[in-house]
């Protein structure tokens, strides 16, 4: 009888322990990060790093400008592309298709969530760069070889469309029924109801499933990184290479560990991605929940 | 009152948030009898009957002073167990909710966490609180079949011999046969009847007429509190306060 | 009021055309690799390691890369399972009262679950480095076990908290301790957490950035935690970027093998969130 009680109260404190230790992840991570880029943040400052363009590891010059410019192009391209695409999937799933359709639908979007990453840049090289080299740049630029921040974009882009549908079809399903039906009632249409009604009341929401997206877009590594060029210099068009923070880190690391200063670089970049990414999530998810609230009182 | 009470409530208040769902309750709840706590939805009757075995420990935001007295013991006594106090007391909820496992490991799991090892001794309880409850002739067949394959009404059943395997005092209902078609429903109240020879009963239930079948004494609450409490046919038929009479006649819903 | 309806059948085509190209994007992916990878396609690519020469387009397969993509993600599967489900059980059982503590714990695992696996990759490294081991299957389990972690517990969490509170309310009211009413739940939700163990698995068989720099390669099937390991998204990157033609041809065959197994993967555990939420109702 007491040894079960005792057995409760032991097992309480081990899972005290254990989920503090897992959350406290996240402090040891932004610890440990900041720890090891400390000596070239020492060096330099926050300011000149983030702003210089001069990326020369082997005279000590770490200028992350166009690495950071590389990251914005590439998701900004993604987003463009895909809230529109996704939000008008989003409305039509939870707005016009019938049961049926939806059935059909939903299972998709979830099919392409779990296609690894890799696979994304295989395809990017294969389908996406030469679509890119023979049909769309010569009508705009004299000759790009398809590696370009653009690539990126659109590789990017397909894989956060089942972020930003899941999360914009689960807001919209939020949204009472009742008030779709008081502006059904008063003559508008369905498409008038969601432009005036719909969409109003879910922007919170839909502003959270974009900032959501545009993080995951940031920490974007393998896929991106094999169709974007990798060219340290800031790109000017979409048809130029680009080179985002996380292709940075993922090609360079372990492998000139000899030129000093090099590994503190790096790990600055996945201190600054890190950062960044914490902001957004936390930003998201504070909408997020405040809307979940909300709703349910 | 002649017998001496098995619970006793005093100044027990309940918030939750920033509402005042219990005010000031003070009641005696007799040895050996059913007791039946009626009101509108939403008058706190479930919080009440919930406070009786410290279930409302786990509902967010909960604040709770007072005392409850259960065999003299105050169950809100900080160094009181609370999984003592709660075995004292079998809960029938709503609807039935059978543990994910056999028919007869859900009767035999309160017995067994409560260090209840030998098969003879659970085979022996099970078939007693399966006959108790007048399961024993439809089940005794598939005991080791899930017990969600059950109907409703004989889920009910098992989750009441379920709580009586652990040899309760008390057995609390929370509008125990809201769920259940007419006939699970008389045998539910006719077992409530039977059983409280060895057990003290207490019943929530918005049923006026079910009130009347089984139970020997009423509360009324409302709004957060007691109200009206005496035996079933004064409470019922010539109610001392204004309120009970307005919510017997059906005015207050 | 003829415009008000030209309108919204422009916007309809508009719907149904994102959503096709959406989820059609699906097919073209697919179809890609399929298209590329079927001619490389062999049995030896299933059953044979590397052999002398592999990378310049000789005899051998990828079995090392299957192997270790399978010891990476299994181990850090359960790793992963034993911290998650005590988490999760603590968070849903233990301080269930406290309701602003319960939000503020899934808000931080929303935050981790976020993360990227370069994030956990480089951050893995440093554990490494810190108690001086190199790159090894141990290096690669650790690594994707933090990346996973996040993912077990939401999904176990929100499946938690499907189940009726008067189940536990049972279980509590018969003299239950908390530890024995988790029990209960979990048997509970028993097909949640395959699923949970589903998508943590193919998440983690799928992942380059968290193993790149921590799990190491080798094109042997490794026999101790020590040793490093190949996985199968590696190998698609390494063969894809060589220049020889029969090689890159056998990175389209890897990346097909991959993306059959997590196809699988991702369809079972569809399968069983419905059969789960049919169960609940």
């Amino acid at each position: 009888m007491q040894l079960r009680i005792l057995k409760d109260k032991i097992l309480s404190k081990l899972m005290l322990v254990l989920t503090l230790a897992s959350v406290s992840l996240l402090l040891i991570i932004g610890i440990g990060l900041y720890l090891h880029s400390a000596p070239i943040i020492e060096k330099s400052s926050w300011g000149t790093l983030v702003t210089s363009s001069v990326w020369k590891p082997l005279r000590g010059l770490f200028g992350f400008f166009p690495f950071i410019m590389g990251t914005l192009w590439v998701t900004g391209i993604a987003i463009i592309i895909a809230l529109p695409l996704c939000l008008l999937t989003a409305l039509f799933i939870t707005e016009y298709a019938q049961g049926g359709l939806k059935r059909i639908l939903v299972p998709f979007v979830n099919l392409l969530s779990g296609i690894p990453p890799v696979i994304f840049g295989v395809w990017g090289v294969l389908f996406i760069i030469p679509l890119i080299q023979n049909h769309i740049a010569p009508h705009f630029v004299e000759f790009s070889t398809g590696y370009s921040v653009l690539a990126g974009g659109i590789v990017l882009a397909v894989m956060i469309f089942p972020l930003i549908v899941s999360i914009v079809s689960e807001v919209l399903n939020t949204i009472p029924q009742e008030l779709k039906d008081a502006s059904l009632s008063l003559g508008a249409n369905k498409w008038e109801t969601i432009k005036k009604v719909i969409l109003r009341k879910a922007l919170p929401g839909i502003i959270a499933a974009v900032v959501l997206a545009v993080s995951r877009a940031f920490g974007e590594t393998i896929a991106v990184l094999m169709v974007c060029g990798n060219n340290a210099v800031v790109p000017h068009s979409v048809f130029d290479a680009g080179y985002p923070l996380p292709a940075l880190i993922a090609n360079n690391y372990g492998e000139m560990l000899s030129i000093p200063l090099y590994d503190s670089a790096l790990m600055f970049a996945a201190l600054l991605l890190f950062i960044i990414i914490l902001l957004f999530n936390i930003i998201s998810r504070v909408i997020l929940s405040r809307l979940e609230r909300k709703l349910a009182s | 009152m002649t017998q001496t009470p098995h619970i006793s409530v005093q100044h027990l208040n309940v918030h939750i948030g920033n509402q005042h769902i219990l005010n000031d309750i003070n009641i005696n709840i007799p040895d050996k009898k059913v007791t039946s706590i009626i009101g509108p939805s939403g008058c706190g009757k479930t919080t009440l009957l919930k406070s009786f075995n410290r279930l409302l420990d786990n509902t967010p935001g909960v604040k709770i002073t007072g005392k409850v007295l259960v065999d003299g013991e105050d169950i809100y006594d900080p160094k009181a167990e609370v999984t003592h106090i709660r075995k004292k007391m079998g809960l029938l909820s709503q609807r039935p909710y059978p543990l994910p496992m056999s028919i007869y490991d859900n009767i035999a799991y309160g017995p067994r966490i409560h260090g209840i090892k030998k098969k003879q001794v659970l085979d022996q309880l099970v078939e007693e609180q399966l006959k108790a409850t007048g399961l024993w002739n439809e089940v005794k067949d598939r005991l080791n079949a899930s017990a969600s394959r059950l109907s409703i009404g004989q889920q009910q059943r098992l989750c009441l011999a379920r709580g009586l395997a652990v040899n309760p005092e008390i057995i609390l209902g929370d509008e125990s046969t809201s769920a259940l078609d007419p006939v699970s429903t008389s045998i539910i109240e006719d077992l409530f009847i039977s059983l409280k020879e060895k057990y003290s009963i207490v019943l929530v239930t918005h049923i006026l007429r079910q009130a009347r079948r089984v139970s020997d004494y009423i509360i009324f609450v409302y709004g957060g509190k007691v109200i009206e409490f005496g035996p079933t046919e004064e409470v019922l038929l010539n109610p001392k306060e204004e309120l009970t009479r307005e919510y017997v006649k059906g005015y207050i819903s | 009021m003829k415009l008000r309806k030209t309108e919204e059948v422009f916007f309809k085509i508009l719907m149904i055309l994102a959503a096709v190209i959406v989820c059609g994007s699906f097919f073209l992916i697919v179809g890609t690799i399929f298209a590329k990878g079927i001619p490389y396609m062999s049995l030896d690519m299933l059953t044979k390691t590397p052999g002398g020469g592999f990378y310049i387009g000789k005899e051998g397969g990828i079995l090392n890369a299957i192997i270790g993509s399978l010891y990476v993600a299994g181990g850090a599967t359960i790793l992963g399972l034993f911290i998650s489900v005590p988490v999760a059980i603590f968070i849903n059982i233990y301080i269930n009262g406290k309701k602003f503590l319960s939000d503020s714990l899934r808000v931080a695992f929303d935050v981790l679950f976020g993360i990227p696996s370069i994030v956990y990759g480089a951050f893995g490294f440093l554990i490494m480095v810190y108690f001086g081991f190199r790159a090894s299957l141990l290096g690669g389990i650790i690594a994707v076990t933090l990346l996973v972690i996040p993912i077990l517990v939401r999904t176990l969490d929100e499946v938690i908290r499907t189940v009726p509170r008067e189940l536990g309310d049972a279980a509590l009211s018969l003299g239950a301790t908390r530890w024995e009413m988790a029990k209960v739940v979990l048997r509970q939700i028993k097909p949640g957490i395959f699923t949970a163990i589903l998508l943590s698995f193919g998440r983690a068989i799928g992942d380059v950035a968290s193993v790149l720099f921590t799990a190491g390669f080798s094109d042997n099937i490794p026999t101790s935690l020590h040793e490093p390991a190949a996985t199968l998204p590696l190998a698609i990157f390494f063969q894809l970027s060589s220049p020889v033609e029969e090689v890159q041809g056998r990175g389209y065959a890897s990346a097909l093998i991959l993306t059959i197994i997590v196809l699988i993967i991702t369809v079972l555990s569809e399968i069983l969130i419905k059969k789960f939420s049919k169960h609940k109702s």
